[in-house]
């Protein structure tokens, strides 16, 4: 861990957004984490998507449960929102939260242990619902807090840094967010900002659960021979399965892609993405197909990344239960007790 | 582009700005260092061994070194380089002891130095301590040349000088006082080994325009007029007094003539308020002494009546650029300007002289009729005879001088041993890593917010009553401290090994001001385009690695990188490492000469 803080000196020509400010209005405090942890990496991504984005940081709330990624919120967006809740509960209080304030953007950032073992019930009842945010893992395949036993999504037959073989069957977050209803899905590295950066982007853009699995090494316990999660093995192994630019509706776009080769898909706020099929067999709006293309890589042993599923027609949690559009710190008195009469009504309802 | 070869002295050097901008090379953020270590003497003889006059230069250097500072780029004001070498100075314990001392058998080898300024006094120090017998002289009873006889008193006290240029008389060389050398001939004829000119520029510029004759009464040469001030020759002024031209000399012309009486005191400038040659920092002096500075007059002519002074007529001007681009200056077309005065004096320029060296000598003349010299070894053309500071290439600064000093010291020792003038001994380099523990670094990396700190002065109307009272008090203690820790640590170098690189990201999303990316291999143009933060002043190096294992490479601008470390300190692996960079400039006398390596 670092001692000192990051000096405010500022490159002078460093880019503003529209609201006026600089990447670096997003960042956090220093990151307490070991030096070349991919969860860093991470958190500059994150920084960098907001910036791009322009999203007002007393805009969003950052949750997250227990375990190194699960601290790394304290590390961005020091003026938003956060809550650092139970090991493995932070999707009911995203949840709540959500119900309360529709308003906000949710990212809710969580581990392999904090989602695939002892949250992952949480895990799939909140991807059911339909809970609009952004739900990152940064999946390194240990527990680092405990220096460095499997967790649930280490690969079969991969070696932990004392030589230990993985025997366990490992869980595919992607497929099962996939599975169980996200309706935006992909994978990225922690050591590619260039495929990171636009997907954080899109997922915010997106009006649903929106679901990101990030391979992140642990310098520490996970990054040697024999480990599948290292810089050099997912390196080796990454297959970009699709690139996307995501385009807001303020900014020009710039680029001009050959016809045919990419899929422009406009949010429901005027954004746009712009998905280029590296892949040319995948259909990105086919569940089976997206479940297909995991499972011929589990095959293969490679890393599929990317964009993996897309649905845009969303039916989100506040649709399905018909709550009030307003956040409810902003309903008076009024609102929240209609008096005798409306609970009278009600009760005859039910009867 | 090729990977950096960050072997070659220059490289690291260039990074730090301060002390390549140096004339002489002082290794600046080391003398910082000690300062704020509380270690005055260390940082006062660092300094010493470059630039031989640390208390002097702390408070008249030119400091180029300044502009160049690296901290001025990222916010307004460099750190206070000049005033910090002050305060090793001032604070230092005795020193006497640890100045080198001539070596009891000489090398039989005699040097003569004409002239005690600043770089003849260069010379002296370090060939004496070589064991070298060497004798300087000078027409006035003490040394120290336009340090003593043009910097006023209020700006440079005389025990500082005396301190000084004792320190450098010390190492062994004899001062011959009061003696005008008149005859080159006649000093070559005393048999010396080799002979040093570095009797300065003394010669004032005067301006021949209608009335210069009549008015000769109240119009002096700004030069001489200092000198006889200083030497306590001059008393008074009249109470009006026009100073013309827009240089250092003016600067100290009319704040010398405050403190005489001077009451209400004017510098005339052809050029505009930007454009004067004068430091930024003696025109605000000036100013806030309350001289006026008028700016884009030419004068035409001195007024008179009855053979006295009455004022100076000017024509008012503009500049345009001609087809070269270069300013010049054309007549405004407005009604002349009369500003009426008691005295005038002309600060518009020094000029070299040397009528006592004899035309037949065959010392070659360069087009401006001044001898020709060779700007590596300051030699002339008849072998022997060398020259520097003013002397060598018209009016500079005393930093220059002293820089000259050194590299004539290295061709002397050579020419006297028979060693070829161009083979210029190779600067002392070494490069060590800061690392002293896990996040810890054996340097201040913290970066300071602090703006530059003030010197405090003394009271204005207490300063122009009394032409020795020194203006600036110097920082205190507390100041110098905080001044200090402004210093980002330039030579504190950020060293990158490609093959310990795991392309983690960790240093790149660290670096507060974006210098570190990681792009693919291009030419220089591209690649500067294609950083996360263009590269775009040209001025400074980028550090181009071996390719990494995805083949692309390290890019970091050295612009405005701070130090601060912390690339090394979120690096996982050791790829970065801080490494402070020494660089020694070679001074005359290698410790092992027959070891001595050479650059060709």
């Amino acid at each position: 861990m670092t001692f000192q803080g990051k000096p405010k000196f500022r490159h002078p020509s460093i880019p503003t957004n529209t609201l006026g400010f600089t990447r670096r209005d997003y960042e956090g405090s220093m990151s307490t984490l070991c030096a070349g942890c991919g969860h860093d990496s991470i958190t500059a991504a994150i920084v960098h998507a907001c910036f791009e984005l322009a999203l007002p940081p007393h805009r969003v709330a950052k949750l997250s449960g227990i375990g190194c990624s699960s601290k790394t919120p304290t590390y961005m967006l020091g003026q938003s929102h956060g809550f650092n809740s139970v090991h493995g509960r932070m999707p009911s209080v995203l949840t709540g939260a959500y119900l309360a304030n529709r308003e906000l953007a949710y990212l809710g950032v969580s581990g392999d242990g904090d989602t695939a073992s002892i949250g992952l019930g949480q895990f799939c009842h909140v991807m059911r619902r339909g809970v609009r945010m952004v739900y990152i893992v940064e999946n390194n395949g240990v527990y680092g807090l405990t220096k460095g036993q499997f967790s649930a999504t280490a690969d079969r037959g991969s070696k932990s840094k004392k030589g230990a073989r993985a025997a366990d069957e490992p869980i595919d977050l992607a497929a099962l967010a996939i599975q169980l209803g996200a309706t935006f899905v992909a994978r990225s590295f922690s050591g590619d900002k260039g495929q990171l950066v636009p997907l954080l982007k899109a997922a915010f853009g997106h009006r649903g659960a929106a679901f990101i699995d990030v391979i992140s090494p642990c310098v520490t316990f996970n990054n040697h021979e024999g480990s599948t999660k290292s810089y050099d093995y997912v390196r080796e192994h990454n297959i970009a399965v699709s690139a996307l630019d995501f385009i807001t509706g303020r900014e020009p776009i710039e680029i001009d892609y050959a016809e045919g080769a990419a899929l422009a898909v406009t949010m429901h706020d005027g954004a746009t993405i712009h998905l280029r099929k590296l892949d040319a067999e995948h259909d990105f709006s086919d569940r089976a197909a997206a479940l297909t293309l995991l499972e011929r890589c589990r095959e293969t042993g490679e890393i599929p990344t990317g964009l993996l599923y897309l649905d845009d027609d969303v039916e989100e949690l506040h649709d399905t239960l018909g709550t009030t559009a307003r956040p409810l710190n902003a309903l008076t008195e009024a609102e929240l007790c209609p008096g005798a009469k409306a609970l009278e009504a009600i009760n005859r309802g039910l009867r | 582009m090729r990977a950096t070869d960050v072997k070659n002295p220059d490289y690291f050097h260039r990074v730090i700005d301060c002390q390549w901008a140096c004339p002489a090379h002082t290794p600046v953020p080391e003398y910082i260092r000690r300062i704020a270590q509380g270690d005055y003497q260390g940082a006062y003889l660092i300094n010493w061994k470059s630039n031989v006059f640390p208390g002097i230069l702390g408070r008249t250097c030119d400091r180029p070194c300044e502009p160049a500072c690296r901290r001025g780029r990222l916010e307004e004001q460099p750190v206070a380089i000049c005033r910090l070498k002050r305060v090793a100075a001032d604070l230092k314990d005795d020193i006497a002891g640890l100045l080198p001392k001539a070596p009891r058998d000489k090398n039989g080898k005699r040097v003569a130095c004409v002239g005690a300024g600043p770089a003849s006094l260069t010379v002296a120090r370090d060939l004496a301590a070589i064991g070298y017998e060497v004798v300087v002289f000078d027409s006035d009873s003490r040394a120290g040349g336009m340090m003593r006889s043009q910097i006023p008193k209020f700006r440079l006290p005389d025990e500082v000088i005396d301190e000084e240029v004792g320190y450098a008389l010390s190492t062994g060389a004899t001062f011959v006082a009061a003696r005008r050398i008149a005859s080159l001939r006649a000093l070559i004829a005393e048999g010396y080994d080799a002979i040093f000119v570095g009797c300065g520029a003394p010669h004032g510029r005067d301006l021949a325009i209608p009335g210069r004759g009549e008015a000769a009464r109240n119009v002096r040469i700004g030069i001489e007029w200092l000198a006889s001030v200083f030497f306590g020759h001059t008393h008074t002024i009249g109470r009006r007094v026009v100073v013309l031209g827009g240089g250092n000399t003016a600067m100290d012309c009319c704040r010398s003539a405050r403190r005489l009486g001077g009451e209400e005191v004017k510098v005339v400038v052809r050029s505009g308020y930007a454009e004067m040659k004068a430091s930024a920092w003696e025109k605000e002096d000036a100013v806030h002494e309350g001289v006026e500075i008028l700016n884009w007059l030419v004068p035409k002519a001195f007024t008179h009546e009855a053979g006295k002074l009455t004022g100076v007529t000017f024509e008012r001007v503009r500049p345009v650029k001609d087809e070269h681009g270069r300013r010049q200056l054309v007549a405004a077309g407005e009604p002349d300007v009369q500003i009426p005065c008691d005295d005038v004096l002309i600060a518009v320029g020094q000029e070299n002289a040397f009528p006592w060296i004899e035309a037949d000598l065959g010392i070659k003349l360069n087009r401006s009729g001044y001898p020709a010299i060779d700007p590596t070894t300051f030699a002339s053309s008849l072998p022997g005879v060398f020259f520097g500071g003013d002397a060598a290439f018209g009016p500079k600064n005393i930093i220059t001088a002293v820089a000259h000093g050194h590299e004539a010291a290295i061709s002397i020792d050579a020419f006297c041993h028979g060693r070829s003038l161009r083979d210029r001994p190779p600067p002392m380099t070494n490069l060590v890593s800061q690392k002293m523990g896990l996040h810890e670094w054996s340097y201040d990396h913290a970066i300071t917010l602090d703006r530059r700190h003030v010197v405090p002065q003394v009271e204005r109307a207490a300063a122009l009553r009394n032409l020795r009272t020194e203006v600036e008090l110097g920082f205190s203690l507390e100041q110098a401290l905080g001044e200090a820790r402004r210093c980002l640590n330039c030579d504190v170098q950020t060293v990158f090994s490609a093959p310990a690189c795991i392309e983690c990201d960790a240093c790149v999303d660290i670096c507060p001001i974006d210098c570190i990316s990681f792009v693919p291999n291009a030419p220089e143009d591209e690649v500067r385009r294609s950083l996360n933060a263009p590269a775009v002043n040209l001025d400074q190096p980028i550090l181009v690695s071996e390719p990494v294992k995805s083949l692309k490479v390290m890019v970091k601008d050295e612009d405005l990188c701070l130090h601060c470390g912390l690339c090394a300190d979120r690096c996982p692996t050791g790829a970065w490492d801080m490494e402070k960079y020494t660089i020694e400039m070679a001074q005359a006398g290698h410790p092992c000469r027959s070891k001595q390596p050479t650059i060709s």
